[in-house]
Formats: C-alpha cells, structure tokens, sequence
C-alpha cells in the first residue's frame, strides 16, 4: 500500500544542495511490519517525513521520484488531497513523546482534537475512552484530565499511539518510538504495536538504529548508509545471513547480551558528511572487503535472490584475511 | 582477564545516602525528600570495572555524581584510597581528584565551546601539576621546557584516545560525537586517576562509534589498570564490559554480583524482568518475556516494604511489609529478595 520509487530529497545548506536521501526505493504491503534501519544522518527520518510531506520545503527540496500512498502520488497531491492523506491513511509517532504532545492542553482534549479532524461523528468521550483502552492505558477515566506532564514517558507514548491510530490509518510511521524510554517500557511498547498491528490490520513503518528491535517485531528490513538503500531482506534473513559489508559490520559491532566475545568489531572511520561523499561506493573507505574497482564504480541495489536486495557486487566474497 | 580481588579495595562505599528536598513552592520548607540513593554499599577493586545498570529514577546517575563529589552525600562514607572523602570541603576534595575522575553522557555539553581541545585536556594538568617541573619530572623527560613538556603530554594523551595529535588547536564543534567522546576521555586520563566513573558514556553515540569507543577504553584498562564504575541503561553493554554488575531500582541495590551470573542467572525478580525486556537479534537466545505491569513508581513516595513488590510477579504478603536485606545467594552473588534462590 506504500510504494517509493526512487525518491532523491535535497536540503538547502549554505547556498548549495546538498542530496539527503539518494534515489530510495522500497515497498510496504498491507499489514506488513517494515523497519528502517541506520545510523544518524543516513536519511531514514528524512524518508520517513517524506511520506506525507511533511518535510519543509525548503529547506528540503523534493528532487525526484514518487511516494504512491495508497495510490495517491504524495508529491504531486493538492493540498485537500494531503489533508486527507496525513493522519488518515498515514499516522505518525516520534521520538521524543514529551515534544510531541501540546502541554497545554488535556491529552481527552488532544486525542478528541484528532477525530474531529478525520472522524468528526466519533469526536466523543466514548470514543477517546475506547482508544485509551486498545493502547492499554490502565483506569483511562482518570487520565482523560491529565496533561502531559503527569504521565510517564511511556505513557505518553501510549496517548501518541493512540492519536495516531484515532485517525484509523492503514500505515503507522513510528520513529525511534522507543529510543527514549526504559526497556522494560520499550518492551510494553514494542508488544503493543504488535497486538495492534495484528487486531488492525495495519501496516508498520518502523524506524531505529537497533538492530535488535528489527529482529523482535520486523517482517522485512531496509539497511541505509549515507542516503542510500546498501540491503533490503526479511528481517530473520538479514540478520542471521547480511549480505552487505555494511549491514555485517554493523551487527557485528554490537554488544550482545549473554554472547562471548573479547573484542567488538568496530568499524572504522565515520560517515561521511553529505557534502565529501567517496567517489564510487560510499562504503569503500570503511570497508572491509574493498576492492580497488569500489573506488570508481556506483554499484547498483540489484534482486539477487526474490526479496533479498544489495548493493554491492561482491557480497558474496569473503573479506581478505588480516595480515 | 578479571582482577584478582586485592586486600585492599580501591573504592569502598558504606551505607551512602544522597537525599533532594522537594518543595512545593519556592518558599515553602522541604516536606519530602526523594532519597535517590538509599542505604547503598559496594567496593571496586583496583583495575575492575563495575556495572551500574537500571532504569530511569533508579539513582544510578545520582550515585555516580556523589561518588566523584559532583553532590554532597546526606550520610555514609565514601572511603577512596584509604581516606573518606564523603564529607570533604570543595578545596580538600579538589587535590582528591586526581584519584577519581568521570567521563560524561553527552558529548556536546560537556566539553567547554570556548577552549580548544588542547585547552580542555591541559586545563586539568595545569590544575593538578602546578609547574612545568613537576610535569617534566612526571614524565622523565628532562630537556623539555615547561610549555613544551605540557604539549606533549597532551599530544601523547590525544594519541593514546586515537586522536590525531595536530588537532589540539581545534575547537569541539569541529568534531564528531565519537571524537568527542573521546576528548572527555583524554581530559580524564590526563591526571592518571586511578577510577573513572563513566555515565552513559556511549548512549548517546552511534552504534558503529559505540564499538570504538567501548574497545578503546577496555584497552585503556588494560593497559593501566584504570578501575571503572559504568553507568548504563544498555545491559548487552554492561555485560560486555563489566567484570560485576550492580542492578539498581528506586535508590537501592536490588542485585549485584559477577556481570555473566548476574546476567546469565539473575535472582532477583526485576533484574529478570529487566533482562527478558531487553530485544534480542538472535531468535535462539531469546527468553519468555516477562512484562512487569505499571510504571517505577515516584521515588518521593516508594512502596512500603519491598519497594519493588507492586510489579512483581511473586510477591508474598510479607514482601508487603518487610523491606528485604542483600543475601548472597550464589557465590559472590547477591540478592535483596524474600525469595530469591
């Protein structure tokens, strides 16, 4: 239901250009859970925003390709056709839920505020009481009052999750919705986007940087580096059999709990800025398996196997043994 | 490789209390206190790193501050090095610190904008070694002047973080977080402490970056016998790094022992919980989810009792009522739990 085809995003910085997010494509089907997965600066929340358009413009300049949400190319829609799309069929959740939520007013009164926006005949109590219950808030009578800052972080996720889900949309983008809460909150976040996922048949669009929620909740994983797609595969196979030098450094690199292991495998050197892109791949100068022709050549993201997409023309080599 | 447990522990902690006042209005006198840290003891052995693990509320970052006398402790002893230093004044302290120094969580805020990375290293040289004789005498090189002995201590300890020497002019804004980082690790080596308190030092780091910075400074303990109190939320990483790991909930030690039985068999209820919560990549090591119902309660108010029996899954009647002291309940392990087994 969510097709991107070769989106390239620019962003405006000190008179120049400089290209964000470079010619990404993917696909989500209905009911699908799909993670995004990289470092920062890699143009996975630029993407994300994109999908409703919600990117300003300018500084972001939308340089090419298509977003078709449920049929409807996003970058050419009008204005009403937007208003539609944003929060009925595409609802969002971010990072930080405390900047997220007005603190002004009541949470009953911003999760109301919602409905009467796409549902205007449920903009009841009866209805907001019903999405406090399916985001598992205990006692929600109580809470319809509350203002923001007397809920926990995790709740007030809850309340986000439940605003976006008022809206009754078959796509949920989720941004690092976890990344600043307590595991044992994340955990109860994670299993409800799971539970709701299967009762609503919704889809997931969920973006993070750990590898780890991938593996508890994706069905399939997109892998980007410095604006680009290097990895797309089902999440089970990305993470037991990665193809791509990035995506295996990556996972190698991470602390595992209850693994042995004296050294982490780091990888070396840093992202590269987006204005001093490596000519070639832009993975060659930290990479393991480089050879001397990933200097000079763009590889393309190529379907070796059905569903299983890469980005380099020798992800099937080893790396050179250490000296 | 893990230390051999000296006679002599290089940090020992008794029975230490750090309080705040919460006022209800500006003038108002303190009615409540939250007691961030309550009732805490534990040792760190010369050369050992321990963990510090637990979630938001919990006191860990409060007790690492007191440790460093960042805070001033409401009762209990701190004793560093043979001396307790709890109650020390801001100016006895300050020749203290060369024993202990803290690396930060957020690489952007604690680096000074206005100093040059040079500056910010060498600010604690200056501090602790007042003359250029004492640095030359410190590093037996005697035909460097004064200014010229201060360089290069800077530059060998910009070397020795894996930074390039030639950058010591610059300014922080021109690096990157994990360069960071490392900077705040090379002002806290300057002096040559002999524990480093580190507060979250990689969370805020990419995951790529977290690997260098994490291998660095098990290499720095390596090679000096540094001791660390690790501060972090992420359990893989305290696991990864720590020779034993304290587990900490609403200002108590609810667990500590050896950082793989910890881990590998936890005792307590909420140690157990908190590690099935932890995401797994790999499918096989996976273990049944326990989701502990509700939120850490306010720390202003805690539970009667045990202060962590409204979310455990087995708790009794007297865990109601009876507040439960640590038990060693495997060797060198410890519990503080009516039940624990």
């Amino acid at each position: 239901m969510l097709e991107i085809l070769n989106l390239q995003i620019d962003f405006a910085s000190g008179g120049r250009r400089l290209r964000a997010v470079d010619g990404v494509s993917f696909s989500i089907a209905a009911g699908e859970t799909f993670c995004l997965v990289g470092e920062s600066g890699c143009g996975k929340s630029a993407t994300a925003l994109a999908i409703a358009r919600l990117l300003p413009a300018p500084p972001a300049h939308y340089a090419g390709g298509a977003i078709l949400l449920d049929g409807v190319d996003v970058l050419r829609a009008g204005r009403r056709q937007l208003r539609g799309l944003r929060g009925g069929v595409v609802g969002y959740v971010f990072q930080e839920p405390g900047a997220s939520l007005n603190p002004v007013f009541r949470v009953g009164a911003q999760i109301k505020e919602v409905l009467k926006l796409h549902r205007p005949d449920a903009a009841t109590d009866a209805e907001v009481l019903r999405l406090l219950k399916l985001v598992g808030i205990p006692a929600p009578e109580s809470r319809l009052k509350n203002y923001p800052h007397e809920m926990s972080g995790g709740m007030q996720q809850r309340i986000l999750i439940a605003m976006a889900l008022a809206a009754q949309p078959k796509l949920l983008v989720a941004d690092e919705p976890t990344t600043a809460l307590d595991v044992t909150i994340q955990a109860q976040i994670l299993d409800l986007l799971k539970d709701l996922k299967q009762r609503l048949g919704m889809s997931l669009l969920l973006i993070t940087h750990n590898l780890a929620i991938v593996g508890e909740i994706a069905d399939r994983v997109a892998v980007m580096y410095a604006g680009q797609i290097v990895e797309i595969a089902p999440a089970r196979a990305l993470l037991t059999r990665p193809w791509h030098p990035y995506t295996q450094a990556l996972i190698a690199s991470v602390p595992k709990l209850a693994a042995p292991g004296e050294r982490l495998r780091s990888i070396p050197g840093n992202v590269p800025a987006l204005d001093a892109m490596p000519g070639g791949c832009r993975f060659h100068p930290r990479c393991l398996k480089a050879q001397p022709d990933c200097r000079l050549k763009k590889p393309e993201l190529i379907e070796v196997e059905p569903a299983r997409w890469v980005r380099c023309p020798y992800w099937n080599t080893s790396p050179p043994s250490p000296s | 490789m893990t230390p051999v447990p000296a006679a002599n522990p290089l940090l020992e902690v008794r029975d230490l209390q750090v309080r705040f006042p919460v006022r209800r209005g500006l003038f108002t006198r303190a009615r409540a206190f939250v007691k961030a840290v309550d009732h805490v003891s534990f040792t760190i052995q010369p050369g050992e790193t321990l963990g510090l693990v637990g979630e938001s509320g919990c006191g860990k970052t409060t007790l690492a501050r007191a440790i460093v006398r960042l805070l001033k402790p409401a009762a209990g002893s701190i004793w560093l090095a043979d001396e307790d230093i709890a109650a020390l004044s801001a100016a006895q302290m300050r020749a203290r610190r060369r024993l202990c120094q803290m690396i930060f969580q957020d690489p952007f805020s604690s680096l000074d904008p206005r100093l040059t990375v040079g500056e910010i290293i060498g600010e604690a040289l200056e501090i602790h070694m007042t003359t250029g004789q004492m640095v030359r005498e410190a590093l037996e090189i005697q035909r460097l002047g004064a200014a010229s002995a201060y360089r290069h201590r800077i530059a060998e300890l910009l070397a020795i973080v894996g930074l390039d020497p030639a950058q010591a002019q610059r300014y922080p804004h021109e690096f990157s977080g994990g360069q960071r980082q490392r900077i705040g690790i090379a002002r806290a080596l300057a002096v040559e402490p002999k524990l480093i308190v580190c507060d979250e030092p990689v969370s805020a780091l990419d995951v790529s970056v977290q690997a260098q910075i994490i291998n660095l400074l098990q290499d720095l303990q390596r090679e000096r016998a540094v001791a660390y109190l690790f501060v972090a939320h992420d359990l893989a990483v305290i696991e990864h790094i720590s020779h034993r790991v304290m587990v900490m909930y609403l200002g108590k030690i609810v667990e500590t022992g050896p950082a793989k039985s910890v881990v590998q068999t936890p005792k307590h209820p909420y140690t157990q919980a908190l590690i099935s919560a932890v995401p797994q990549i790999d499918p096989q090591t996976r273990r049944p989810r326990i989701i502990l119902p509700g939120e850490i309660p306010s720390p202003i108010n805690p539970p009667p009792g045990c202060p962590f029996h409204p979310r455990c899954p087995i708790a009794e009647p007297r865990c109601r009522t009876e507040p439960p002291i640590l038990r060693e309940i495997a060797p060198a392990h410890w519990a503080s739990c009516h039940l624990a087994k």
